[in-house]
């Protein structure tokens, strides 16, 4: 029998519980437990960026963590960006300056470009470039996905 | 429910004791840090650990000294935090170029300095999938019978390929092992063999609690060379380390990862202090480096271009500090 616990920890600022098994991944918890499937999974692990999610603030791969080690930490996902049905400035950037295509890449995008404009208010291409730096795309070719983050930096600033 | 990793328990201990203690008695135990680089390989059916003792819990790996007597990093110190700490990048920059050097951001905010340094070695035969690995009979490494880099070989010749580790070797680092008995210093060199399966010379139980950096340490650089230049294991690594007195060469170090099954302290390069760095030097240098790494077919990436570049990473890396 695998082995389970109760874990407590704080998703997309509300505060859960749940029964989880000590081999299950954070990605799994997040898609199949809590129902937030924005989160993607894009790789067979810790490759392609898709499935990042902020820990306490900072991204991480939730593909390759183990929802048994986030006891007590603040988990954001791509769900938690949108304020009352409104997508946040980064979303509409995204959307607008055509930084998604087929959008499998844009949750994990996102949430790490997220992370970048919490520090950086207004990053520099180079800056924005090293922050995806572990987020693949095969779609847009990148450059309409750096275009959004400087457009929505520029939005938030503004 | 998908279950994608095989079954095991996870303890997360509050002290460095009680881990050791859960790893001497447990023969399926392995020690988890950030896990992006256990976590890939279980997922790939490597490994089938029974437990993974978590050393997130335990506060004193997490932290960062630099005092009097030089730094004391802690192995639960994440890559993100060491890349941002002021006191290190004073005292010792080329730790952040190479920390920064490491993977991606997600990488850098869960993986650590512990889990770098004990970084499993790596082959093109190796990190793959269990179909992948299985169809092709496994590999000595791990469940087969023959290394398919080198068919006549008795020993694994996959690749050590951290970043911080030949930073912190010119350096003259020292690791803090800590077993269920206590704890000990090491030379970082001694933490190594060459041996792409036995890599780590721990005993059971053992695991490294802390790096440990000299108070004085010489001008240093550190430069890899990868296929992808945004996330990429390095094909060869190098750091080299240079003090210049007048226009002799004061002192002089250099160390390789990505090339052998351990990173290491090129030898006879001390020979060359006391000496101008003329061209015939930066040949000998090279000639060294070149004698002394044995890349193997374990990337895609032939062995004689690795051997190349580590040589010319070297000779650029000694001019460049010669320079000033
Ligand atoms: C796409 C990708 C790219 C990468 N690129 C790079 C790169 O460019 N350079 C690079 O160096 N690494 C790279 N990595 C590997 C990895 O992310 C880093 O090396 C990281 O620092 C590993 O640390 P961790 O804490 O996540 O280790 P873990 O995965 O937790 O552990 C790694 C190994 O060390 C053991 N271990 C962990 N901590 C200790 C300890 N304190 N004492 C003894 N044993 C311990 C574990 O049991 C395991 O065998 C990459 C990984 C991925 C997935
Ligand atoms: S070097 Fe040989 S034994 Fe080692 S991982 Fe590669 S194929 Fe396997
Ligand atoms: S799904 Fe996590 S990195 Fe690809
Ligand atoms: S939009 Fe299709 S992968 Fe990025």
């Amino acid at each position: 029998m695998t082995h389970k616990r109760v874990l407590s920890l704080t998703l997309n600022g509300k505060n859960r519980q749940d029964l989880v098994p000590d081999n299950m991944l954070l990605v799994e918890y997040l898609r199949e437990v809590t129902g937030n499937t924005g989160t993607k999974q894009g790789c067979d692990g810790g490759e392609c960026g898709a499935c990042t999610v902020l820990i306490d603030g900072e991204p991480h791969l939730s593909c390759i963590t183990l929802a048994a080690t986030v006891e007590g930490r603040k988990i954001e996902t791509i769900e938690s960006l949108a304020v009352n049905g409104r997508m946040s400035a980064l979303q509409r950037a995204f959307h607008e300056k055509l930084g998604t295509q087929c959008g499998y890449c844009t949750p994990g995008m996102i949430m790490a470009s997220e992370a970048l404009l919490r520090t950086e208010k207004k990053p520099s291409k180079d800056t924005i470039r090293t922050a995806l730096g572990g987020n693949i795309c095969r779609c847009t070719g990148y450059v309409k996905i750096i275009e959004a983050v400087e457009t929505a930096a520029e939005e938030v600033a503004s | 429910m998908t279950e994608v990793l095989p079954e095991f328990r996870v303890v997360r201990p509050a002290t460095a004791q009680e881990a050791a203690a859960a790893h001497r008695d447990n023969e399926g135990a392995r020690y988890l840090a950030g896990g992006t680089d256990l976590i890939p390989n279980v997922r790939r059916g490597i490994g089938d650990p029974d437990l993974l003792i978590d050393l997130g819990g335990i506060a004193d790996l997490k932290k960062i000294e630099v005092g009097a007597n030089g730094a004391r990093i802690g192995a639960g110190v994440t890559l993100a935090h060491l890349a941002k700490n002021a006191q290190i990048a004073a005292a010792y920059p080329a730790v952040i170029t190479a920390a920064k050097s490491i993977a991606g951001p997600g990488h850098r905010a869960a993986g650590t300095v512990g889990g770098n340094v004990c970084l499993d070695t790596r082959c093109v035969f190796y990190n793959q999938s269990q179909w992948w690995r299985e169809s092709n009979n496994f590999c000595l490494k791990y469940k087969g019978d023959t290394c398919h880099v080198a068919p006549k070989s008795t020993y694994c010749h996959a690749a050590y390929s951290g970043d911080l580790a030949p930073v912190l070797l010119v350096m003259g680092a020292q690791v803090e092992v800590t077993g269920p008995e206590g704890s000990r210093t090491i030379a970082l060199p001694d933490l190594y063999g060459e041996d792409g399966q036995n890599y780590l010379a721990l005993k059971r139980g053992e695991f490294v609690t802390a790096v440990l950096l000299p108070k004085d340490v010489l001008p240093t650089v550190y430069e890899k060379m990868r296929v992808r230049g945004a996330i990429d294991f390095p094909l060869a690594g190098v750091a080299v380390a240079l003090r210049r007195d007048g226009d002799k060469i004061g002192d002089l170090k250099v160390a390789v990862t990505g090339t052998n099954s351990r990173p290491f302290i090129v030898e006879g390069i001390e020979e060359l202090v006391g000496g101008p760095l003329s061209d015939e030097v930066l040949d000998k240098i090279g000639d060294l480096v070149q004698k002394q790494v044995s890349p193997m077919r374990t990337t895609l990436v032939a062995p004689f271009g690795r051997r190349r570049i580590a040589a010319a990473l070297a000779r650029r890396q000694a001019s460049a500090l010669f320079a000033g």
